[in-house]
């Protein structure tokens, strides 16, 4: 304890010395999946977060990661862990909705900023947005808002939709619905985590439909895509890029080609933020980022961007430079909108074979800067 | 609806059962013979799917997969039970459940330990690729027909080796009275360790096999176990023939819910509800199922002796 | 041999422990120790419940998680409303959510008692394995059922932004809330204890060891047992209520098969049909769980093997190794 507390002492004396007026230390505390099921997410996000870190060379970020192994028990003790033993000044890393609506609204409530990394629920969009809540990733609709404006824009008049039978699930499908025109040929709702699809699958076959769009996380999706490519059927699929990233297209292979997703961001967008990201990355950790990796990448970026320009201490200011996103994200340049999630492009993107590996490549754009739905109902 | 989608569902169902007769065979063989409750089967169900998917990487052969599955399974079934299992017996279930609870966590984060946390790759193999046409202009993948036939020859293996093998004559007599075969002279530690390693051969083939169609991942064993589970206390624990009618039987409703239900409701109410409630409805149906069989058949369908 | 007097030392020496650490947590400045302590104490109460059925009934339920996430839901859907000023129903007569802790729990108690009452009146026609398997089938189709039911949150789960009321006292403050937790575990523990010693209790015990027996001396072991079953289902979901409290949250992950078993470890860890066994085995849990999920990722790994050590070489779990084998057989 103390020699630690000792050295704590001797680096805050140096980087007084080294006279930078910012050189409030920051200590960030990371709550993500590293185990259990969807912890491919979780370790992209960190490795993300940590490559930012690494770049910048800032010795007065520290950074605390623990693994909620997708449990919201557990990640509602680990947030209370850091914010009570670990004395943070700020949270992230937290990958799915449930487990954010379990851990936000009170840490935000306490005075801790919290930024999402991965996953925007609805609700801390919109009525429920927080000064201390940025989100750095997404929100949840705003993927297939752009596939149904995309299904307009091609000339697709009628649509099989599908998505598991939870929140997350019927917000996707919403998303769709409220920018789609044309007519649908079903709404089915599978269980979550179900893993074969032969039901579903005839029912495609037998609707008629001219295009078939489907939210289906992790492992659901890789099962969908497989049991799609034997069945024969070959009504277009499209998704959201969760479906279609780059961890899940290592198990997919062949059976994804030509299935078209929409995105935020592609591994060719030509920005120069985004080709210095994808070689550091790949140097790195050896694999190909994914978009996991690049919300983790930015999370970091904007924190590392704040320090430069506020105290921690000063929470408005801080929250001020955050907001102004000062730097070239793999996304372009970042823009927040009035309840603190991105103003972003929508693109459209289609797994193809790039040598001996799948990836995505941008085919289109389904729609430029686009604001989430629930932005107006947030007062602030 | 149409009678074709109407007999392709059928055959989803029947597929589907027939691949969870191939875990609740290795259940129901494993209790009946040695009374024993084995949570970790699961875990059995992913060592074959993993063997599988490294195998057939490896060598891009996906019949020595699946050969690298039964294999994989059946050493880790065998080196289980002797480490393990084998103290089990003579314990009650709640120790059974435990220890087998245990197993489960060993296995799975053991798996992610050494795989890592991502899904593994592993395909249809080229020559079951595709749909195949059937009478009637019906239209069905080629490989979940070949999961049937597998499934359908397992049975009549199963059948064979227990009615007509000295194998089987042990295994029955270890049913019926642990005393006799122990008095007849057999090495009983030995055909307990060989029961045990066919259950868990079965089950992992059924993981190789549904690996091929859905994920190779950690954790892909539970679901399927309960599943297994159900199946086997509706038909009857110990009994193979249970297990096959069982299995059948929770294929075919479970897949007929999930298609019938939200169109059932439909018929009341609008299609944004009717698709919520009856996709609820559908994935309680088979424990509604059970609990039926249950009240009025305490034991199962095909209650097996003592 | 059997040691009483030893037992009852290491009891006294458990509940005391357990008291003390979250005042020396507060004195160091480490309030997240209170928040452990905490959880300790509402996991064992779990397992009291649990050890009600299986170490005094033998019954070896693997759905206690359904009573568990009961409860919970009791706690959060009942703050929902009041937060939300929306009441539960309007007809027949209008009922309003509420957040006093006071009407939650007997809420709580009598929602899992009867959703017990259902289960049991099914489960109980059988036992040994089918037992095991219809408990572990009925929590799952309450467990679907909370994952695909919109209305409070489904797979999401419901936030409880200000944790539930007690008269004349600072729930929000840790220690209260830990003390409060730490008196109903004590008080139900007292009443386990009393429970076992009368002639429902004696009954019990002999409804386990032999049916016939007490068939024959007219008391059907049917209708002990449920009662025993029902009984232990409230305790379990007084602990889900107090457990969404301590979250401020409540999802279906309580209701999953995987808390059933959780909760079936801290008996076993402690040692079945202890009284005090669920206090030690929830504690030696929380100790693992902080100690080695801080230092790897595969700490379940750890948990798994350990759980095997227990179960095949130190049957009487901690309280066994500490105060010799079980009074009864």
């Amino acid at each position: 304890m103390k020699i630690k507390s000792i050295l704590g002492a001797g680096l805050v004396g140096l980087s007084m010395i080294a006279g930078s007026a910012m050189a409030e230390s920051v200590k960030v505390g990371m709550i993500t999946t590293l185990s259990g099921g969807g912890s491919g997410l979780g370790i992209d996000v960190r490795d993300g977060f940590m490559l930012a870190v690494k770049q910048s060379g800032n010795k007065d970020l520290s950074v605390v990661v623990e693994d909620d192994a997708r449990k919201p028990a557990l990640a509602v003790q680990i947030a209370d862990k850091m914010i009570q033993s670990e004395k943070v000044d700020i949270l992230t890393g937290i990958i799915w909705s449930n487990l954010a609506m379990a851990v936000v609204p009170s840490a935000v409530n306490q005075g801790k900023i919290y930024i999402s990394p991965n996953a925007g629920p609805s609700q801390l969009a919109g009525r429920g947005c927080h000064p201390n809540y940025f989100n750095a990733s997404f929100q949840n609709d705003i993927m297939s808002e752009g596939m149904g404006a995309y299904a307009n824009k091609t000339g697709l008049k009628k649509t099989f939709i599908m998505a598991p039978n939870y929140p997350a699930g019927r917000d996707f499908l919403n998303g769709y619905k409220r920018f789609y025109k044309g007519e649908l040929a079903a709404e089915v709702y599978t269980k979550l985590g179900q893993k074969d699809y032969a039901a579903e699958i005839a029912q495609i076959r037998a609707s008629g439909a001219d295009n078939v769009f489907v939210f289906l996380p992790g492992g659901m999706g890789i099962a969908f895509m497989k049991q799609y490519a034997q069945s024969g059927v070959n009504i277009p699929v499209m998704g959201p890029a969760f479906s279609f990233d780059q961890g899940i297209l290592k198990a997919v292979g062949q059976n994804a080609v030509g299935a078209q997703n929409t995105s935020h961001w592609s591994k060719d967008l030509d920005f120069p933020g985004n080709k210095t990201f994808v070689e550091a990355f790949k140097k790195e950790y050896g694999r190909l980022p994914s978009l996991y990796a690049v919300q983790g990448f930015d999370t970091a970026s904007l924190i590392l961007s704040a320090m430069k320009k506020a105290s921690i201490k000063d929470t408005d200011a801080f929250r001020a430079a955050i907001k102004e996103a000062d730097f070239d994200s793999p996304r372009g340049k970042l823009k927040f909108g009035n309840n603190q999630h991105l103003i972003q492009k929508i693109y459209v993107r289609e797994v193809i074979k790039e040598g001996d590996i799948y990836t995505n490549k941008v085919i289109g754009v389904a729609l430029e800067s686009h604001q989430d739905s629930y932005a107006a109902k947030c007062k602030m | 609806m149409t009678s074709a989608l109407f007999i392709e569902q059928l055959l989803n169902g029947l597929q589907f059962g027939v691949m969870l007769f191939l875990m609740a065979a290795g259940l129901t063989l494993v209790f009946g013979v040695m009374g024993l409750i084995n949570l970790a089967h699961g875990a059995l169900y992913m060592v074959g799917a993993f063997a599988c998917a490294t195998v057939a990487n490896a060598t891009g052969s996906f019949s020595l997969g699946i050969a690298a599955s039964i294999a994989a399974a059946a050493a880790a079934g065998a080196i289980v039970e002797i480490a393990v299992i084998r103290r089990l017996y003579t314990r009650d279930h709640l120790d059974q459940v435990l220890a087998t609870f245990a197993l489960i966590l060993i296995f799975s984060e053991g798996t992610r330990w050494i795989f890592g946390s991502f899904p593994l790759f592993l395909d249809v193999p080229e020559l079951l690729a595709g749909p195949v046409m059937l009478p009637g202009g019906i239209q069905y993948p080629l490989y979940r027909l070949a999961i049937i036939l597998v499934g359908g020859l397992v049975a009549v293996g199963l059948y064979l080796l227990i009615a007509k093998t000295r194998l089987g004559i042990r295994i029955r007599a270890g049913e019926s009275d642990r005393a006799m075969i122990a008095a007849l002279g057999i090495d009983i530690r030995f055909l307990y360790t060989v029961v045990f390693a066919l259950g868990a051969a079965l089950a992992g083939l059924a993981g190789a096999l549904v690996g091929a169609i859905q994920s190779v991942e950690v954790g892909m064993g539970e679901p399927v176990l309960i599943l297994a589970f159900v199946v086997i206390v509706i038909g009857g624990i110990g009994s193979i023939k249970g297990a096959l009618v069982g299995a059948i039987l929770v294929g075919v409703v479970d897949t007929m819910g999930r298609f019938l239900l939200p169109q059932f409701f439909q018929i009341f109410m609008d299609n944004v509800n009717a698709n919520s409630v009856g996709s609820a409805l559908a994935t309680m149906l088979i424990y509604i199922l059970m609990a039926l069989v249950l009240i009025v058949k305490p034991k199962g369908l095909f209650p097996a002796h003592g | 041999m059997v040691n009483l007097s030893r037992e009852n030392g290491f009891n006294f020496l458990l509940a005391a422990g357990l008291l003390i650490i979250p005042f020396i947590a507060q004195s160091m400045d480490e309030p997240f120790g209170i928040t452990l302590a905490t959880r300790v104490a509402v996991l064992a109460l779990a397992g009291v419940g649990l050890n009600l059925a299986l170490g005094s009934g033998g019954l070896v339920s693997f759905g206690h998680a359904a009573f568990f996430g009961l409860g919970g839901y009791v706690a959060g859907i009942l703050a929902h409303h009041a937060l939300n000023y929306e009441p539960i129903m309007l007809s027949p007569f209008e009922i309003n959510g509420t957040t006093e802790m006071l009407i939650i729990w007997p809420l709580a108690m009598l929602v899992s008692g009867l959703a017990a009452l259902l289960i049991g009146y099914f489960s109980l026609r059988t036992s040994g394995v089918y037992f095991i398997m219809i408990t572990l089938a009925f929590a799952q189709m309450i467990y679907y059922f909370a994952i695909s039911w919109p209305a409070y949150g489904g797979e999401d789960g419901l936030p409880i932004y200000l944790r539930n009321t007690f008269p004349g006292v600072n729930t929000m403050d840790p220690i209260s809330f830990f003390l409060i937790a730490y008196v109903i575990l004590l008080l139900v523990i007292a009443l386990v204890h009393v429970l076992n010693n009368s002639r429902f209790g004696a009954a019990l015990q002999a409804a386990r060891q032999n049916d016939e027996r007490l068939s024959a001396v007219g008391i059907a072991p049917f209708n002990i047992r449920l009662v025993a079953f029902v009984i232990s289902a409230m305790i379990t979901g007084l602990a889900g209520a107090l457990q969404a409290d301590l979250l401020k949250f409540v999802d279906p992950s309580a209701l999953s098969w995987h808390m059933s078993g959780e909760i079936m470890i801290f008996v076993i860890l402690g040692g079945v049909g202890r009284l005090f066994g669920p206090v030690a085995g929830a504690a030696l849990f929380i100790l693992f769980e902080s100690i080695f999920g801080g230092m790897t990722e595969y700490w379940m790994l750890f948990l798994g093997a350990v759980l095997l050590i227990v179960v095949l070489f130190a049957r009487g779990g901690l309280v066994g190794f500490i105060a010799g084998k079980a009074r009864h057989g």
